[in-house]
């Protein structure tokens, strides 16, 4: 079935699932192009979170329950040492 | 417990590649800027705090000195930033690194110095002798002054190290503490508790306090050479 909008302009939730692959080589892998997205992923929670007129605490609080989670899966190596168990 | 006392401090890699540039930069994604004059909540509590420690560290300098407010005002945003962040579960703070106090603290002092030396060369030399010595002594004390000065950036970085891995590593031990002692006796488990919640809200005046203890002594030893 011959899709009327080109993949590359399709947004994720309308590509389907047979053209998964084709979709994701066609994004953009250049330094610029990653330094895009990330920019554009910040700017997308930036704007949703903190940059309203009545802005809580919870726009800070899920990037440091982000941050926390990251640094557990980082020192997850040391820290399975440490679960309660009978033998170790 | 031996190992794993001291594996928080060691610096993340990931891959062989030094994560700790990320966990250095990571702050400065907490402190966004704007150029409006009406911000957001988060920029105009940024903005109040910043107003208030400038207003109240920059006060005492000259016009010469105030040109630093950028530097020490980012300084102890940045050190009070990290050392707070550090007291999240399992993260890692960039200023348990001797390295990298010692990174911090000798350009700044040096900085100083030199500024002293450039623009007021008699007075600068004039610090090594305080007034009123009398004369047989006066070898003797140049020598002194001169060691006082320059342990001044040691003194500024070991500080900052040593409090923040004090403080970590007490709350590390405390906790691994009650841990232990909550299937031998609770009450005692209870009161180890309640020192451990004492500590970490010590510890919360300490990332703080550490942070405007190094700026107010760099602020200082600039006072003195402009």
């Amino acid at each position: 079935m011959a899709s009327v909008v080109p993949l590359k302009e399709k947004k994720l939730l309308e590509v389907k699932l047979g053209e998964l692959p084709s979709w994701i080589l066609m994004r953009d892998f250049t330094p610029s192009g990653i330094a895009g997205a990330f920019q554009r992923g910040y700017y997308r929670y930036y704007n949703k979170y903190v940059n309203v007129k009545k802005g809580s605490i919870a726009g800070v609080s899920m990037v440091l329950a982000a941050y926390v989670f990251f640094n557990y899966c980082r020192s997850y190596k040391e820290l399975k040492h440490e679960r309660l168990r009978k033998y170790h | 417990m031996n190992e794993n006392l001291f594996a928080s401090f060691i610096t993340p890699m990931i891959l062989g590649l030094p994560l700790a540039t990320l966990i250095v930069i990571f702050p400065s994604l907490l402190f966004p800027a704007s150029n409006r004059l009406v911000n957001n909540r988060l920029i105009s509590l940024q903005q109040w705090v910043i107003q208030l420690v400038s207003k109240q560290m920059m006060g005492i300098h000259n016009s010469k000195g105030q040109t630093w407010a950028l530097m020490l005002m980012s300084l102890i945003m940045f050190i009070g930033s990290t050392n707070l962040l550090g007291l999240l579960p399992h993260s890692f703070t960039p200023t348990t690194q001797l390295s990298m106090n010692l990174g911090m603290a000798i350009p700044l002092w040096a900085g100083t110095v030199i500024t002293g030396f450039r623009n007021k060369t008699k007075a600068s030399l004039a610090h090594f002798l305080p007034q009123g010595t009398p004369t047989p002594l006066i070898p003797m004390l140049v020598i002194i002054e001169t060691i006082s000065l320059f342990i001044q950036p040691i003194a500024l970085a070991v500080r900052l190290t040593a409090n923040i891995t004090a403080g970590h590593l007490l709350i590390h031990l405390i906790g691994g503490a009650t841990l232990a002692l909550m299937s031998i006796s609770t009450t005692m488990a209870l009161t180890t508790f309640i020192i451990l919640v004492l500590l970490t809200v010590l510890e919360f005046a300490v990332a703080m306090i550490q942070a405007y203890v190094f700026t107010l002594l760099v602020s200082l030893y600039l006072h003195d050479n402009t």
